[in-house]
């Protein structure tokens, strides 16, 4: 059985460190769940759900080179369906006070059962899927930048019937006391998923596929890759995981409105894979979550401040000025953001670890024979 | 509906059209040369309309002269933006162009909220358009009237520089190839600066009348209809300047005219326009008057 097991540990031994390093996640977040305060917790949490939108949007956006201003729809679509179907019935009848809530949804909730919990979450991703898949029908059938246009089109048209359709939605007012399910392992359950799902894409061959669109259609096309199927691929992938992504936020933050998924939240994303470096899932993983860090510790920017004798007052909004500056000096001066096209892997951690070794055994040995 | 209201909402559909045809103008030209969505010309609409207020508000004005700054500074805007953030993108792959757009589009945004504030400002329009005229049976306002006549003026001036001078010839040239045009000694970065002078200036007009229709601004007035506007670009066919026209008054007549016909829909206008967008990308991609673009390889 050893002799088996080392067999297949060496052949598969990537999968094996991954799930290791799934592991020693697992133990981090235990660890977290009971030592760190709520308002740490919830940073983290938020944290991963960027992850998991700012992963998927980098794979349309810079793995495919497709350019959609699309997250902000799929995620709103994602969370009224967790919303709607989370919401215990008593407040159901209390959010909906000017109009009643459309049978059957005023009639039921899966209440705070875990497994449900998943279940509304695999739905919204389906929902955000079949958005990404009613968006992508006209778009890819052309080629150039239609896909954007088209996808805040989109974004536009949810947030009009999120305002509009109260029977369902509760218009402008939204919903709360939405129950916190949100813990930090289904955020970062989800966070791994969907990182592991997009980088197993990506170097896969419809992966290899989707970057030759990228880098040039004509020449893909012509060497036989199917261009609509690959970029509608990247994209239904990307709005599930978005879908998935507004499906958490919500249970996070408790309530839902239409103003939580405006283009805003599509900008801080395009920041986050922009410096990432398009392309980089690593890049995305790693900036996604720092930023939800750093805008915490940024808010501190925004307020006013006392440096010795000198007053600087608050200027609410400066963020948003120095995030898009920001953007456009990267997109001219920096390009390829902080990781490039780079990929953290186990391949390449095992190089660098025996090339430092090489570099060892030879000097050892060079040695040995000077002095010898 | 009764024939006055009908009246009243075909002109005010009207105004609202011609508003649009002079912003969709902008973005098909910039389209037409760079293969460029100028996100931030929904946003140097707003500055057009921030200039006006300011040199009537502050420096005291006259109106037709403060009218006429305005778009001589927006112009210049236009130009900075072109100059500061799209050349050096030219190169670059298509995608960094269009975020480098997006940036621009929320550092104008962002820059007017966090300057000139949030709260709407009252706009002072003139007499001439304030003024309710009546028309038979049908009271309308200057406004309806003054705007549609000023756009087509100023549509028909940039015809006849399109058409009838040599930058625009070099503009039509530079539209067809780029390269081969540089190569024909033309200085193609200066024909694209002034094509971003020239849509710059027209949104800024489009935007001072806009305020005079609205007669409120803030800094994020720009944003619907400038999307209204690119839609009426696509509709009309992107790319080309009368289909741009075409586009945009169908946009206005049918953004009027489905809230008067059907009230209960009012919420949800701004729907209806995007929904056509996407109808439109699925019919007819190409809009109205437009040709397939070839690929050029």
């Amino acid at each position: 059985m050893g002799k088996h097991f080392f067999a297949a540990l060496r052949r598969h031994l990537n999968t094996f460190l991954t799930l290791m390093l799934v592991g020693l996640l697992f133990l981090a977040l235990r660890w977290a769940n009971t030592r760190l305060d709520d308002f740490t917790l919830r940073i983290l949490r938020t944290g991963a759900v960027y992850i998991v939108a700012a992963v998927s949007y980098n794979l349309i956006n810079g793995i495919t080179g497709q350019f959609s201003l699309g997250p902000n729809g799929f995620m709103a679509l994602g969370g009224y369906v967790v919303a709607l179907l989370m919401l215990p019935v008593p407040q159901k009848q209390f959010v909906w006070f000017l109009e009643p809530l459309i049978w059957p949804l005023n009639s039921f909730s899966f209440a705070s059962t875990w497994y449900f919990f998943g279940l509304s979450l695999l739905l919204a991703g389906l929902m955000g899927a079949f958005g990404a898949f009613l968006v992508g029908i006209p778009s890819f059938r052309l080629r150039g930048d239609y896909l954007a246009i088209a996808t805040f089109g989109f974004g536009e048209i949810i947030f009009v019937l999120a305002n509009n359709l109260i029977p369902l939605t509760n218009g402008p007012l939204g919903m709360k006391g939405i129950p916190e399910l949100a813990s930090v392992y289904w955020c970062f359950g989800w966070a791994v998923i969907a990182t592991l799902v997009v980088s197993n894409i990506a170097n896969s061959s419809y992966g290899r596929a989707m970057k030759a669109v990228r880098d040039d259609e004509v020449a893909a096309e012509a060497m036989g890759v199917n261009v609509f199927q690959a970029k509608m691929l990247a994209f239904v992938v990307s709005g599930f995981f978005a879908g998935v992504a507004g499906g958490l936020l919500v249970p996070l933050i408790t309530t839902i409105s239409p103003t939580l998924f405006t283009f805003t939240m599509t900008f801080n994303l395009l920041i986050i894979i922009v410096l990432g470096g398009l392309g980089s899932i690593t890049g995305s993983v790693i900036t996604a979550f720092s930023f939800a860090i750093a805008s915490e510790v940024l808010r501190a920017v925004e307020s006013p401040m006392n440096i010795g004798p000198i007053h600087i007052p608050g200027i609410a909004g400066m963020r948003m000025v120095v995030f898009s500056a920001l953007l456009v000096l990267l997109m001219i001066f920096y390009r390829r953001g902080i990781f490039g096209q780079f990929e953290l892997s186990w391949d390449w951690i095992r190089s660098l670890l025996t090339k430092a070794a090489g570099e060892e055994v030879r000097k050892k040995w060079t040695r040995g024979k000077t002095s010898s | 509906m009764s024939l006055e209201t009908f009246i009243q909402q075909l002109t005010n559909g009207v105004s609202l059209g011609s508003l649009y045809a002079l912003i969709a103008i902008g973005y098909t030209m910039v389209y037409g040369i760079l293969r460029l969505i100028n996100f931030a010309h929904s946003d140097i609409f707003m500055v057009g309309a921030y200039f006006a207020f300011y040199l009537i508000a502050v420096f005291r004005l006259p109106w037709l002269l403060s009218a006429i700054l305005a778009v001589a500074l927006t112009a210049c805007v236009g130009m900075t933006i072109d100059r500061v953030a799209y050349r050096p993108v030219r190169n670059a792959p298509r995608i960094s162009a269009l975020i480098t757009a997006v940036g621009v589009s929320f550092f104008l945004e962002n820059l007017g909220l966090v300057t000139v504030g949030a709260r709407p400002k009252p706009f002072q329009r003139p007499e001439l358009m304030a003024k309710v005229v009546r028309i038979g049976p049908a009271a309308i306002s200057g406004v309806s009237i003054w705007v549609p006549i000023l756009s087509i003026g100023l549509v028909i001036i940039l015809l006849y520089v399109i058409y009838r001078t040599k930058l625009g010839m070099a503009m039509r040239s530079v539209a067809t190839d780029i390269d081969t045009t540089r190569l024909m000694g033309v200085n193609v970065d200066t024909v694209i600066s002034y094509t971003f002078a020239i849509g710059s200036a027209l949104a800024a007009a489009g935007g001072i009348m806009w305020a005079c229709k609205y007669p409120q601004i803030n800094p994020l007035m720009g944003i619907y209809p400038g999307w209204k506007a690119f839609t009426a670009a696509v509709v009309g066919g992107i790319g080309n300047i009368t289909g741009a026209m075409i586009g945009g008054f169908l946009i206005g007549l049918i953004e009027i005219m489905a809230v008067a016909m059907f009230p209960s829909l009012s919420g949800y206008r701004d729907g209806i326009i995007f929904g056509l967008l996407l109808v439109f990308l699925l019919v007819r991609p190409t809009g109205i008057l437009g040709e397939t673009l070839k690929e050029k390889v």
